[in-house]
């Protein structure tokens, strides 16, 4: 089932918490909702479920499948939501948690014992958690909760799944496994959804689709690969994976843009490349010490400091090529930026700096 | 091979390689909160001079009777007339603030409304009031000719001088139990546990029914013996609005201090142990049930 928000305005008293905001999401596809937390990415969120509404008479429509759900409460919505804390009923057995949605239906539609039961088991087994249904709540993990969570919103079939920030409070290695797991869960099934995250990582990771909002609007939308290497606003490249940032004049690179008033040069760490001061020395090297090192993994992370101007910027290498140079703390060495991104007067410019040390404009 | 110990120890001056670590000597401390001894010991000297001394005294009074005169004390057909209308109205007391009561928390926790304040601090107004302030202001409403007793009585209903009319006094000087019990509960609800019953298809009833009361259930009873206890006890409202008739409207107090006005104190002190033995053995129940209660779902973690 395909979703369509439109015009959708939210305020609690005098706090603005969306500002005309449009969203669709095509059938089938996992979107992830990415900003930093008051960006009104869970308003947004609870909005599709029917849990909050947007503001009256601004003419905001919520659509289903080409249905007009706006006015509809959230248990006549057929969504499933999941919570960031689970929201389990803890006086319930695990099997009376899943099978909730399927016991309130009304007495026409309301399967019978069995055929919950039946439902309930295969629901255990599609988050594999079979033979815990006769626990409580408190006895599982956090990434068990959440998968019986996952389970309770599925019982009743929803056309749509919600999940509002649903591994956030759980630590980092159970959220890794889990957000595999509901990637291929997501594909297995197929259903629509919309997950809420302030961990770029995650979104970038999870999603068909990523909505960065910002300061109760939408800052961007695209597929992850395409927002990171298009930024179109200093929000989302900053807000996305991480990036050196230079006020324009400072910086050597940026001196063409000089005249043109303000500008913000960005440089993402693995585009930094880092060389001996004797070796091939051109227009654009920046002669910089090397204050720290960390590798792990196949990666190296190297802070340095620009000399004379006290600006630290991070530069990420292979650890091989760090075993080459042989680099120390305190060495200083020649940096070069490979790829810099300069936004002024509200648009980015790109460039690339060749070996040879032509910076070259590419097209935008 | 030097110690990080002894080189903290001297600073940075070199260590002759006889020197052996300065052995600490105070004792190491290991509970993170001091003073269990001190206060430990407090309690217990506090409640054996409030509640274990005198409470024994009605035991020892008490155990100069033999068991005949005692049976006799305590089984006299007034003296359990006086246990049924304590304990039934008590019961009964309880039992309705429990449920209004919840209502009043539940209105003063979940809505906002101008003169909710005022409210809030009228509730606790029965701890405050002397209780007999109370009795004689509920009479006074409730007698034949009282504001509302004039138009009771007509229809039939006796409220003041009746077991009516204690019943009503009990559930005055009852309800703030159950609210102050309540409200900090519901308060803590967790907001999303309902959003998800909604969300799963339930009705406003359903959530409320299987959702909200069960987790509230726990506090519900606590509130609940809170009332059912100060009932029990009772006094200074009770005796102006029941209208004292022997075999009627007597309550357990009511009698122990007729005992003690006419120097009877063998069988006031009687009546007293069965009392505090019938009120220990009721809340202990109680108490079982509400851990029993929140021990669902709270297994085990």
């Amino acid at each position: 089932m395909s979703i369509r928000a439109l015009n959708i305005h939210k305020t609690f008293g005098n706090y603005k918490a969306l500002d005309d905001v449009s969203l669709e999401v095509p059938e089938g596809r996992l979107v992830s909702l990415l900003g930093p937390s008051g960006s009104g990415k869970t308003t947004v969120l609870r909005i599709l479920a029917g849990l909050e509404f947007p503001d009256p008479k601004t003419g905001a429509t919520i659509e289903f499948h080409g249905e007009d759900v706006t006015n509809l409460s959230a248990g006549k919505r057929g969504v499933g939501f999941v919570f960031q804390h689970y929201a389990l009923f803890k006086h319930m057995t695990i099997e009376r948690n899943i099978g909730f949605g399927l016991r309130a239906k009304p007495r026409r539609e309301r399967p019978g014992d069995e055929a919950i039961a039946a439902r309930v088991k295969e629901l255990l087994e599609l988050v594999q958690l079979d033979g815990l249904g006769k626990r409580y709540p408190s006895e599982l993990s956090g990434g068990q909760r959440q998968r019986i969570a996952l389970a309770r919103a599925l019982a009743s079939q929803p056309k749509v799944l919600l999940l509002d920030e649903p591994f956030g409070a759980l630590d980092a290695k159970v959220r890794k496994d889990l957000r595999r797991w509901l990637r291929l869960f997501q594909e297995e099934i197929k259903i629509t959804t919309v997950f809420v995250t302030h961990d770029q990582e995650e979104a970038l990771e999870l999603a068909d689709e990523v909505v960065v909002m910002n300061n109760a609007r939408i800052a961007q939308v695209g597929a992850p690969q395409d927002v990171y290497d298009n930024p179109v606003s200093p929000f989302v490249i900053e807000f996305l994976g991480n990036v050196n940032r230079f006020t324009a004049g400072v910086s050597k690179p940026s001196k063409s843009q000089a005249t043109e008033g303000k500008s913000v040069l960005y440089v993402r760490p693995h585009d930094v490349d880092i060389r001996l001061t004797d070796e091939n020395p051109h227009d654009y090297a920046i002669r910089s010490k090397i204050q720290h090192i960390f590798s792990a993994g196949n990666y190296a992370r190297i802070s340095l400091d620009r000399i004379g101007y006290n600006e630290p910027f991070e530069a990420e290498i292979s650890r091989e090529k760090l075993r080459q140079l042989d680099l120390k703390v305190g060495m200083i060495v020649s940096v070069v930026f490979r790829h810099i991104r300069v936004f002024a007067k509200g648009q980015f410019k790109e460039s690339n700096v060749r070996e040879d040390g032509q910076l070259v404009e590419v097209a935008g | 091979m030097i110690s990080n110990t002894s080189r903290e120890d001297t600073g940075d001056r070199p260590i002759p390689p006889t020197s052996v670590p300065k052995r600490r000597r105070e004792r190491i401390n290991r509970r993170v909160i001091p003073g269990f001894g001190l206060t430990m010991g407090f309690t217990l000297t506090y409640l054996t001079l409030l509640v274990l001394i005198p409470l024994s005294a009605v035991f020892i009074r008490t155990s100069g009777m033999g068991w005949d005169d005692f049976w006799k004390a305590i089984s006299s057909p007034q003296v359990v007339s006086a246990y049924k209308v304590t304990f039934g109205v008590s019961f009964y007391a309880a039992l309705t603030n429990a449920f209004f009561g919840f209502i009043v928390a539940w209105v003063l926790t979940r809505y906002q409304f101008p003169g909710r304040k005022l409210v809030d601090a009228l509730v606790d107004l029965p701890f405050a009031l002397p209780t007999a302030v109370a009795g004689i202001a509920l009479t006074a409403l409730y007698a034949p000719n009282g504001w509302l007793g004039q138009f009771l009585y007509p229809l039939g209903l006796e409220t003041a001088y009746s077991t009516t009319g204690i019943f009503i006094a009990l559930t005055f000087i009852g309800l703030p139990f159950v609210v102050r019990t309540l409200q900090p509960v519901i308060e803590v609800f967790d907001r999303e546990v309902e959003e998800a019953g909604a969300s799963l298809g339930a009705s406003r009833l359903r959530v409320f029914f299987t959702i909200i009361v069960p987790a509230l259930i726990p506090a519900m009873l606590t509130g609940f013996a809170l009332a059912f206890a100060r009932a029990i006890g009772e006094y200074g409202s009770v005796i102006f609005i029941s209208g004292n008739q022997p075999m009627k409207t007597e309550i357990v107090p009511l009698v122990i201090v007729k005992f003690l006005e006419n120097y009877n104190y063998p069988q006031a002190t009687a009546v007293a142990c069965v009392m505090l033995i019938a009120s220990f053995v009721l809340l202990l129940i109680v108490n079982i049930l509400q851990r029993w209660t929140e021990s669902i779902g709270q297994a085990r973690s």
